[in-house]
């Protein structure tokens, strides 16, 4: 298994700090492939990129209406790690969640976060993604 | 005062919309030393935004906003203009500012046309025009769902915003109804035939229309708001809310109130070069009437502002302008879930005006084609598309022009090559932006413009609706291989090589991961392009288990469940069945196993069976039955070999001269799990009448009295092409023999996604070169491809079985990572014809391209 770095800290925790959902353990993560956990009735695709680095977006891909994001290829466009809709093929950006072939189309990103002890793997919410 | 006005420093336009803010952006790009002082006035609170877009405001929350201005413009939102008085020059606003003019612009746009119905005021009554409007229907779609879920919406007016509001309305979870006057659906843009297809999609996404059927009235229910919809053949519809889209007017109060004249129907009435009866004043957009006609279009609106921002710039230099609105072409393209539409040129030009029709009317898949020619069937006139409108940009740019070909092969296809090198510079290839060919030619010339996006920002072809960029790109292409300019075969941008290139790295460098690959010969990290090309390239050459390893990651998703993706996620399942050929035991299983796991079940076109709306937690056990059973996985998902289909043949038939059934299978088992570029198709047919259709496949099989005549080359689909005969009365081995080595020399050489037919065209010396190559060995090269055929053959498994029998490949099939055992709530069906349909519940996207 390629070795993979500290355990990273979440990105761009909401005000007033997400509520963190343990959703599987960080080696039942592919690395370059993503998979689904549903948290508090919403769908998120989580995945693990080549360098081990973890990423969150809304499963719903805003295209086709289906929740298929996490299972998109994983890749590169310049320097932005992307993935790309299994459906009509659209680039997103991992990063941000903006769709990289419609900019006015992004998808919404989750805090993601390896645990302290690094072998699990949560993803925050606020309430506002909660359906 | 001459004929050109006074000069001008101060410009007042009044609106920000689409129009008045293209307007400013004309004015300020083509103004460097900021000559004109520009002040708009905007009624919304908000700056222009991108009104073509509207539903993805709601659908995706998209941010509409146009660019912003720059600081110079002085910009007034939320203040509208209410008064105009043309002797002083000074508009006056509702909050009471005075602004003085030298020149106006009225860019007032348009209101939506509510009619004057008993209870068209009833809270629970939108209109689709403004964010507000959008905001407004949100948060009352939000109530009316939680209250009353599955509560009806009616939307007023089937026309092209009706369709997109529906679409809207849909989304926030309301079952939706459209009500339509006209006897059809786009009665503006489409025939009836268009229209009819049209709404058979529109009914299949879930929704109701009603057409021919005029609205008589909104009734209040209890508590106040909305609740029915009376219809004027007496029927009615349920609704908790109703959206009003049945057309709209040009706001012209403030020129009636100023004394300009207004056209018959509305709209201030101006000259070609967008200036009204007072020479200080202009117009442009969707308040604007040119020539008695009142234009709904963004294309058209576009064009006037860059009209007036002409003349205004050159009033302010003293020179007279020669900028004319020259009409308008009401081509218009949009996709509804899939669902393509155009209209183009005058679709509705007939037999009156001495023209022809040409109709294609697919109704299975959908497919509704119609084009207007001229008596001699050389002209194209106009037309329709529904289901498929690939061949739009194409089409468009030839209105007027003469046809490549019959009106026939300008339906099917022959419209696919790439005729951008040929068109005259005049055509009109982007008609939002107006740029015709020669502009773009020159841009790339005169530039040294090398790919489409510096196109797309030097010439603004392709940037509003996109659907030109195909024709974009091949003009660039012409224009470039024409410099001598090496038109790049670089897979994508991680890697410089084509396919057949990287094949050849890989089989000769021994590469067995895409990680080496791409660090040895590549950048980045790969994509979805790249990715399944070299696991497609690992994959021939024999590296096992296409999900083992690091292989796993670079399947696209239909390889890495081992089934096809459908519209809404779930999975479709197709078990081998070698020939067509199938026992009435393992019938009897799929039929049960479709039963037991509630699947859609049909019949395919290569004589096997397709199993629809497999969750993939569900896929292992669909196939754990099928195993026992005997079948094997049929590679549907794959690019690789699909079926090699057989008619019944000597055996049974009295014409039939050779065992068809029994090659079928040997053929079909001895390919099972071959990738190649792109899917491949066979056929065996048992005598001359041929039955299995052999001559259109990759690789076709006719018996003759003395054994087998082989053509290859052959495809169905988008372009269908015949087979070319290769070789004729071959024994069963020779004929073995030439198809492993046609088969791995195209695996080869071939490009990405490249089939077998578009591979031989491009085959320099073609059919008699490749014959040179398999059958006198000319390249030496006969013997790898047989060993190689030999390993593929030596080293087939089933990729079904092998998954089954391990667990680390089989915890991968679960929806929820976090939640194994759980199905997806989002996947949800209806029944139709005893079986199941998808239901798409989430929100969707409707793209209108242009209008």
């Amino acid at each position: 298994m390629t070795p993979t770095p500290a355990p990273t800290l979440a990105r761009e925790a909401p005000p007033g700090g997400p509520r963190w959902t343990d959703v599987c353990a960080y080696a039942d993560l592919l690395p370059e492939r993503g998979a689904c956990a549903i948290v508090g009735g919403v769908q998120v695709a989580v995945f693990r990129t080549h360098d081990g680095a973890l990423y969150a977006l809304s499963n719903l891909d805003p295209f086709s209406g289906a929740q298929v994001i996490s299972r998109g290829l994983l890749g590169t466009r310049g320097d932005a790690a992307t993935v790309a809709s299994p459906m009509y093929k659209q680039v997103f950006a991992l990063e941000t969640g903006v769709c990289l072939d419609d900019p006015a189309v992004s998808l919404r990103v989750f805090p993601v976060r390896r645990t302290a002890a690094g072998d699990r793997v949560e993803v925050g919410t606020s309430d506002e993604h909660r359906e | 005062m001459n004929d050109e006005g006074h000069a001008v420093r101060d410009v007042v336009i009044v609106g920000h919309g689409p129009a008045g803010h293209r307007l400013v952006e004309a004015l300020r790009e083509r103004d460097p030393d900021r000559v004109l002082r520009v002040t708009v006035v905007g009624e919304e609170t908000r700056p222009a935004y991108d009104r073509v877009a509207l539903t993805s405001y709601l659908t995706e929350d998209a941010d509409l906003a146009c660019a912003p201005h720059d600081a110079d413009v002085t910009l007034v939102t939320g203040d509208p203009v209410v008064a105009l008085d043309r002797a002083a020059r000074t508009v006056r606003t509702a909050a009471g500012r005075a602004i003085g003019y030298d020149a106006l612009v009225l860019a007032t746009g348009s209101a939506p046309f509510v009619p004057p119905v008993a209870g068209h005021d009833l809270p629970g009554v939108f209109a689709y025009r403004t964010l507000d409007d959008l905001d407004a229907l949100r948060a009352h779609c939000t109530n009316l769902t939680m209250s009353r879920p599955g509560a009806n919406g009616v939307v007023i007016g089937g026309g092209l915003l009706g369709l997109e509001a529906a679409r809207a309305l849909q989304g926030l979870g309301v079952r939706t109804h459209v009500v339509e006057i006209a006897p059809w659906l786009m009665p503006r843009q489409l025939d009836e035939g268009g229209g009819a297809m049209l709404r058979r999609h529109i009914e299949a996404l879930g929704m109701t229309v009603h057409a021919g059927t005029p609205m008589a009235g909104l009734e209040a229910g209890e508590d106040g708001a909305v609740a029915r919809v009376a219809l004027a053949d007496g029927g009615a519809v349920e609704a908790g809310v109703v959206v009003f889209s049945a057309g709209i007017r040009p706001r012209d109060e403030l020129a009636r109130a100023a004394g300009l004249p207004v056209g018959e129907r509305g709209g201030v009435a101006v000259d070609a070069g967008c200036r009204t009866a007072d020479p200080d004043v202009y117009a442009v957009g969707e308040c604007a009437c040119v020539d008695g006609q009142v234009h709904g279009l963004v294309a058209p609106c576009f064009s006037m502002a860059e009209v007036v921002a002409d003349a205004l710039l050159a009033r302010a230099a003293g020179r007279a302008s020669g900028a004319r609105f020259e009409g308008a072409d009401a081509s218009t393209k949009l996709k509804l879930m899939g669902v393509d539409v155009a209209s183009f040129g005058d679709p509705f030009a007939g037999a009156r005006d001495g023209h022809l029709d040409v109709t294609y009317t697919d109704p299975v898949a959908g497919v509704y084609k119609r084009l207007v020619v001229s008596d001699d069937a050389r002209t194209l006139v106009g037309g329709v598309l529904v289901g498929d409108a690939a061949a739009y940009p194409t089409l468009r740019a030839l209105l007027g022009a003469e046809l490549p070909g019959s009106p026939e092969q300008t339906l099917f296809g022959g419209t696919e090559a790439a005729s951008g090198g040929d068109l005259p510079d005049a055509t009109v290839i982007c008609s939002c932006n107006n740029v015709c060919a020669g502009t773009i030619r020159t841009a790339v010339r005169d530039e040294g413009l090398t790919d489409l996006a510096a196109v797309k920002n030097c010439t603004r072809a392709g940037s509003t609706c996109g659907s030109c960029v195909p024709l974009v790109k091949n003009l660039l292409d012409a224009e470039l291989t024409a410099a001598g300019v090496q038109v790049s075969r670089a897979l994508c941008e991680h890697f410089e090589h084509s396919r057949a290139e990287l094949f050849d790295i890989v089989r000769v460098r021994g590469i067995t991961t895409f990680t080496r690959l791409i660090e040895e010969h590549g950048r980045g990290r790969g994509c979805d392009i790249c990715k399944p090309v070299v696991a497609s390239i690992l994959a021939s050459l024999g590296n096992g288990h296409i999900l083992a390893g690091e292989q796993a990651a670079l399947q696209d998703t239909n390889d890495h469940f081992l089934a096809n993706i459908q519209k809404n996620g779930t999975y479709s399942v197709v078990p081998r069945i070698p020939g067509g050929e199938i026992t009435p035991e393992r019938l009897i299983v799929i039929g049960e196993v479709a039963r037991d796991f509630g699947l859609y079940t049909k019949i395919t076109g290569g004589q096997r069976i397709d199993l629809f709306g497999a969750r993939v937690e569900q896929l292992p056990d669909i196939w754990r039955r099928l195993v026992e059973a005997g079948f094997e996985s049929g590679h549907a998902y794959g690019k690789s070999l699909r079926t090699v289909k057989s008619c019944v043949g000597s055996t049974w038939c009295r014409y039939g001269v050779q065992d068809s059934v029994a090659m079928a299978i040997r053929l079909e088992l001895r390919y099972r799990g071959l990738r190649a570029p792109h899917k491949l198709k066979s056929a065996v047919s048992g005598c001359a009448r041929e039955c299995a259709e052999a001559q259109g496949k990759d690789f076709g099989i006719i018996a003759t009295e003395q054994g087998w005549n082989l053509y290859l080359a052959g495809n169905g689909g988008m372009r269908p092409r015949h087979a070319d005969l290769f070789a004729t009365d071959l024994t069963d081995e020779d004929l073995v023999r030439y198809i492993d080595r046609f088969l791995m020399f195209y695996i080869r050489t071939a490009d990405r996604l490249q089939r077998t037919a578009s591979w031989l065209e491009n085959l320099d010396g073609g059919l008699d070169y490749l014959r040179e190559v398999i059958v006198e060995d000319r390249l030496g090269l006969c013997a790898e491809l047989d060993a190689a055929m030999a390993r593929h053959v030596a080293a087939y498994s089933d990729e079904w079985r092998d998954t089954l029998d391990d667990p680390e490949k089989l915890g991968r099939f679960v929806s929820f990572v976090n939640a194994p055992g759980t199905p997806d709530p989002s996947i949800v069906f209806e029944p139709e014809r005893d079986q199941i349909k998808p239901v798409l519940v989430a929100g969707t996207r409707l793209e209108v391209a242009a209008r």
